[in-house]
């Protein structure tokens, strides 16, 4: 009886709201190529710290105070005073350089796979917009706590809008509201961080994932699945999405978790990195700090800006390098998607993408020398040249067969499993151990393993070529 | 604006090479924020000779009973300044009018000063004081040069002298003890080091716990994602 009445009272919201539907369009009857890699777990880890984010964030909202003159204290009571807030505080600034790792990743897994290819434009379109939501929204948080480095960080950045001709002066006054960094720039960062960019956060999530689920995932082998179907016009390379992918992804999340716990309680400041030395001083608008350095996450374009001498080339050059990534899909002549079948010009080329852009972010960090000042001149010419370039090497490459069908690789725990003992057998070598003296009786039956030079060459070569060949 | 912007490009790259300049091996400080006996020591040394000119105002006195297990009558009477309520925060009696005239500049607040020096600089920079009579308290410190602080522990350690040493890199300066003070080189290490280790504490009162909840979470996401694992295989049977 009284489960009748629950499932009457299931049945009144079902009739007047679609949830079963919703829930298989893009959960159970949500066809995902069954071949995802690691790669994939990237786009819900980075929904699972955005939930991190949110949930974190509004606790920090109700202790922290948005004012020059208390938001530093107000941080260091929510550290100290309110219960559990160190936690929440460290889950938030651990969350932010998260967000961005996983989101690198994410957009790197699309370029590696050719996701932003045909028909998947949209989607590529509106998780740029995310990231460039996302660094205002780091960028602006980043003032809230109202250290030096907030500060002046604010300060630099802010002080480039001048560099544009003409309205340049008069438009980071207004984005100021001041004529330096002060309690109106606080108040506005503020707003904009809690409610404005969230927003529309939000909204590009949701039309990224409509977006996905209106086309269907890419895949490892950039194939469309959706071409081979069985009678019931389900993808023969298609499984749902629940339970397959929510089960997988559940470990992934664990996975993650482990590494993001560890930064929490072991590591919160990472070095440095996640929280800045400097951003432990209160903001003095009269003492500049000795070196002024962004968070890591903006330093690969932070370096972009310093590399090119002209202030104003500087600024359209750090733009530049995010609008590149918005025409990624009209750069990228090759119809083929997934880089397994892709020439070896273009691994090539995202191989010198991947070391220019790591490069850069290191360089960002550190102290500009003449000699940093060159590297990054060169980095930034490989960086753009990666994407201006494209159209012209794209053309070039000799691509390989595709397949028809999604193909099976073993994931990289099962290669360990596999591989890594034949590995150690091939490098090491039974040895009989130096025997006692006068212990001739037992001479030669003490076994033990050493490393064989040998071996070890043999194995180093192998994985020299197996990385050679792999860019052919 | 445009000249404000151009003074402030200047500032920064003036401050790169003053970045650059700065090049003194630190000693390294032994932290141990379990070690009870050494952080009371250096709270009591911190009230002795640190508060009468900075602060720590994001610490209060019972702060320190409730987290290192004391009575508070015990930390009013070996810690804190006579007067003192159990519930003040570590304010410093000197006030800002008369440190702007003393030292030129007004002391920090010392709460955070670990967080944004580290440990090891603390500990390098209050044992780094030589005698310098161009500076207007006789001293100068190799990790902070011309620092405004003169030096607060000189009865301790006594008076140490710069030398150049020349060598085939080029010159470094080497402290030595011309003067021995009241207490003896290891203990006036050791009372370094506790001061530096409260310092650290003050820093984040919470570290300790942080460190020791972590194994618990880390425990259960093992846990979590082994089950996750197997559960995963589980539903993936039938894929191939």
């Amino acid at each position: 009886m009284k489960i009748n009445r629950f499932a009457q009272s299931g049945n009144w919201i079902l009739d007047r709201f679609p949830l079963a539907q919703l829930w298989n369009d893009h959960m159970a009857h949500y066809y995902a190529p069954k071949n995802f890699n690691i790669w994939y777990f990237f786009g819900s880890l980075a929904l699972l710290v955005m939930v991190n984010q949110f949930a974190t964030g509004i606790l920090l909202t109700m202790n922290y105070k948005p004012d020059a003159k208390l938001a530093f204290d107000s941080v260091e009571y929510i550290m100290r005073d309110v219960n559990w807030g160190w936690l929440i505080r460290y889950m938030h600034s651990t969350g932010a350089s998260a967000f961005f790792i996983v989101v690198y990743l994410h957009m790197f897994r699309g370029i590696m796979y050719g996701s932003f290819k045909q028909p998947r434009e949209l989607i590529w379109i509106f998780g740029m917009l995310i990231f460039v939501c996302l660094m205002a929204e780091a960028f602006m948080g980043y003032l809230l706590p109202w250290g030096q480095m907030s500060y002046w960080g604010a300060q630099v950045i802010i002080s480039l809008f001048s560099a544009i001709p003409v309205i340049g002066d008069d438009l980071s006054l207004w984005v100021r509201g001041d004529y330096v960094v002060s309690d109106a720039t606080l108040n506005r960062f503020f707003a904009f961080h809690v409610i404005a960019v969230p927003l529309v956060l939000v909204m590009l999530v949701f039309m990224h994932i409509v977006a996905l689920h209106e086309v269907g995932s890419n895949n490892p082998d950039g194939i469309d699945i959706k071409k081979l179907k069985d009678v019931n016009g389900i993808p023969l390379d298609g499984i749902p999405f629940h339970p397959y992918y929510t089960v997988k992804d559940l470990f992934g999340v664990g996975v993650f978790l482990i590494f993001f716990t560890t930064v929490i309680f072991y590591m919160p400041e990472m070095g440095g990195y996640f929280l800045e030395h400097a951003n432990f001083i209160p903001a003095d608008p009269m003492k500049t700090p000795e070196h002024i350095a962004p968070v890591w996450y903006f330093t690969p374009f932070y370096a972009i800006l310093r590399a090119i001498p002209d202030k104003f080339a500087g600024v359209i050059g750090m733009g530049g390098a995010i609008v590149v990534l918005f025409l990624l899909p009209w750069l990228d002549r090759n119809p083929v998607r997934s880089i397994r079948y892709r020439g070896g010009l273009y691994k090539k080329a995202l191989l010198l993408f991947v070391i220019s852009f790591v490069s850069l972010g290191y360089l960002g960090t550190q102290p500009a020398t003449p000699t940093s000042t060159l590297f990054a001149r060169i980095f930034t010419a490989v960086y753009f040249g990666f994407f201006l370039l494209m159209p012209l090497y794209t053309r070039w490459e000799k691509t390989k067969p595709v397949p028809k069908r999604v193909t099976h690789h073993h994931s990289l725990l099962e290669d360990i499993e596999e591989q890594l003992p034949l590995i150690i057998e091939e490098m090491t070598e039974l040895k009989p151990d130096r025997p006692e003296i006068g212990d001739a009786a037992f001479r030669g039956s003490f076994y033990s393993r050493r490393a064989k030079p040998g071996g070890v060459r043999h194995v180093a070569t192998r994985l020299a070529n197996s990385i050679k060949k792999s860019l052919d | 604006m445009k000249t404000f912007t151009n003074t402030l490009l200047l500032l920064l790259c003036l401050s790169f090479g003053a970045h650059a300049a700065e090049q003194v091996e630190l000693q390294k400080a032994n932290i141990n924020p379990n070690d009870k006996a050494s952080l009371l020591r250096g709270a009591k040394h911190f009230v002795t000779y640190c508060l009468g000119c900075h602060s720590a105002k994001y610490m209060r006195y019972l702060r320190i009973a409730l987290d290192e297990h004391v009575d508070e009558k015990t930390v009013l009477r070996d810690i804190a300044p006579e007067g003192a309520s159990i519930y003040d925060q570590l304010k410093s009696a000197m006030n800002k009018h008369d440190a702007e005239k003393w030292f030129g500049t007004q002391p920090p607040d010392l709460s955070l000063i670990s967080r944004s020096r580290g440990p090891d600089w603390l500990y390098s920079y209050l044992k780094s004081y030589y005698v310098d009579t161009s500076r207007p308290f006789g001293v100068n410190n190799l990790v902070f040069p011309d620092t405004a602080m003169p030096n607060p522990l000189w009865q301790q350690q006594g008076e140490q002298h710069a030398e150049i040493r020349k060598t085939i890199w080029g010159g470094h300066t080497e402290l030595e003890l011309v003067k021995p003070g009241v207490l003896s080189e290891h203990e006036f290490d050791r009372m370094v080091n506790d001061l530096v280790n409260f310092l650290d504490y003050v820093g984040e009162p919470e570290k300790v716990n942080r460190e020791s909840l972590g194994k618990f979470v880390l425990l259960f996401l093992l846990v979590f994602t082994i089950i996750a694992y197997l559960l995963k295989k589980e539903y993936w049977r039938d894929i191939h």
